[in-house]
């Protein structure tokens, strides 16, 4: 862990203000670490996912963007289902994830090509066309070797004909205007819009 | 019963056999489905972390979509994580004033309104609760007995609304399956994640989930699903979850409604058993008609 000295000197739009709403989520929180103790993923995190709200009240922007945390809360849910103080601690998550991506964290580049270029292919063809997604995707990851790992279960799919190939099937509904909208009423807006529901 | 449908993306393509099998089984109750016309993206996992106006934004354009054909209609989800994207743009424009103007101000864009008066269904919810394993019964012609069925239930149906079932001890599923005469596997992995998109994206972490739920099924002769992901992950990627294993995980993985179709006598091809990525040898002759 580093020392609070060592988290830099955050600027007003490098993600300190987006972290100030992560930090109002989970002010309260007791530290009792029931989120821990209910998340499958824990075992493989840097930080656990209690370190990880104290990191965020604590303001160590930098040292929470270094964690892989974020990126594996796979959205179950049980942290947010038990936690005693009713947190909306993945939506917490999921926002921590968002502000890594505005900040393009080299850390977590290769996320956030696979988030950016998956609502790419949404915005131009409506419907998730697979085909332009995974091509995207490892254009993007200039990597030779990312493909090969998605290879088998590739083939195995368009086998099957389980491939959105873009053959006609999708609905090819442009969604630019709505992308387009959303931007503009966020960049008007001072705080994002946010809230979970505890049903 | 009527219900609008939405399908999502993965039913289109990796999912085919969900959506075959999800019309035919409503068909073969007595339901009647009718498609949302034009309905695009839910916005899945991706599109939150971006921007959680465009993911409410995305779903609220299907709702709007659903309310222009049934105003006080109910929109029926097979996939989980879309049920999950509706129902929070559901939730957000019928509770909330303020968050109702802003997605509203968005959709304009595309000249639509919504106002949340759709009611969002999982498929477990309708199966579960409208029709029901006393409706389910009387139509099973080819008994499953003698089969034990692991019912996974995933985490997006259940959690974090809790609207048909215990979130953390599911059991909506089990009065389904024993319906068709089948045994109720017994196990605690129900409501466990299955690793979503991590399998794909960090597969080191993925993959041992995806085991953890293979290996308790031991015992069971297949794996009933819900959601396409779960599905990809414990069919798709059992192969790998064996290797890292050290050990054969390999069974059975259909969709609730490919199983409870084939006790109702449903053709398999109806179904899309043939598109389906893990059935064993042993299922197969067991449902042979």
């Amino acid at each position: 862990m580093q020392p609070h000295s060592a988290t830099g000197s955050p600027t007003p739009d490098d993600g300190s203000t987006a972290l100030d709403h992560v930090r109002n989520m989970v002010s309260a929180c007791i530290q009792c670490g029931t989120c821990t103790g209910s998340c499958p993923n824990a075992l493989e995190m840097d930080l656990t996912p209690r370190k990880m709200w104290r990191l965020v009240i604590l303001e160590r922007l930098a040292d929470v963007m270094a964690s892989r945390t974020f990126i594996l809360c796979s959205a179950c849910y049980t942290c947010t289902l038990r936690c005693p103080r009713g947190l909306p601690l993945t939506t917490a998550m999921e926002t921590l994830k968002g502000i890594a991506f505005t900040r393009r964290e080299a850390r977590h580049r290769n996320s956030r090509l696979f988030y950016e270029k998956f609502m790419q292919t949404v915005r131009h063809h409506g419907r998730l066309h697979e085909m332009a997604f995974m091509t995207g995707y490892f254009t993007a990851m200039k990597n030779p070797l990312t493909p090969l790992r998605f290879a088998p279960l590739g083939m195995k799919l368009m086998g099957k004909g389980k491939v959105e190939m873009g053959f006609g099937k999708s609905a090819a509904t442009h969604l630019d205007a709505l992308f387009d909208k959303v931007a503009e009423i966020e960049r008007a807006a001072a705080a994002p819009l946010e809230k979970e529901s505890h049903a | 019963m009527n219900y609008l449908y939405y399908p999502g993306c993965s039913l289109t393509a990796s999912a085919r056999e969900y959506d075959l099998a999800t019309r035919a089984l409503m068909t073969a109750v007595g339901a009647n489905l009718t498609e949302i016309d034009d309905w695009t993206c839910c916005g899945a996992s991706a599109a939150a972390p971006i921007s959680q106006l465009l993911s409410l934004s995305l779903s609220a354009r299907n709702l709007a979509l659903a309310e222009q054909t049934a105003p006080d209609g109910q929109v029926l989800v097979p996939c989980s994580a879309c049920y999950l994207n509706l129902k929070k743009a559901h939730e957000a424009l019928r509770s909330d004033a303020e968050r109702r103007a802003t997605i509203n101000e968005a959709l304009a864009a595309v000249n639509l309104t919504a106002t949340g008066s759709i009611r969002v269904r999982h498929l477990l919810d309708v199966l579960a609760v409208d029709i029901g394993a006393a409706r389910l019964a009387p139509l099973v012609t080819r008994s499953l007995s003698g089969l034990t069925v692991a019912p996974y239930y995933g985490c997006q149906c259940l959690r974090p609304y809790p609207e048909f079932d215990d979130p953390e001890r599911p059991v909506s599923m089990e009065p389904l399956i024993e319906a068709t005469g089948a045994l109720v596997h017994v196990w605690e992995m129900g409501g466990r994640c299955c690793g979503a998109s991590l399998v794909s994206t960090q597969p080191d972490a993925g993959l041992g989930r995806v085991c953890t739920i293979l290996k308790a099924a031991k015992g069971a002769d297949l794996i009933a699903t819900v959601c396409p992901m779960c599905q990809m992950n414990l069919d798709a990627w059992q192969a790998s979850a064996s290797r890292m294993a050290g050990e054969n995980l390999a069974i059975t993985v259909v969709y609730l409604p490919q199983l409870l179709g084939l006790a109702m006598g449903l053709d398999s091809d109806e179904l899309g058993l043939d598109l389906n990525l893990a059935i064993l040898d042993g299922f197969r002759e067991k449902i042979k008609p």
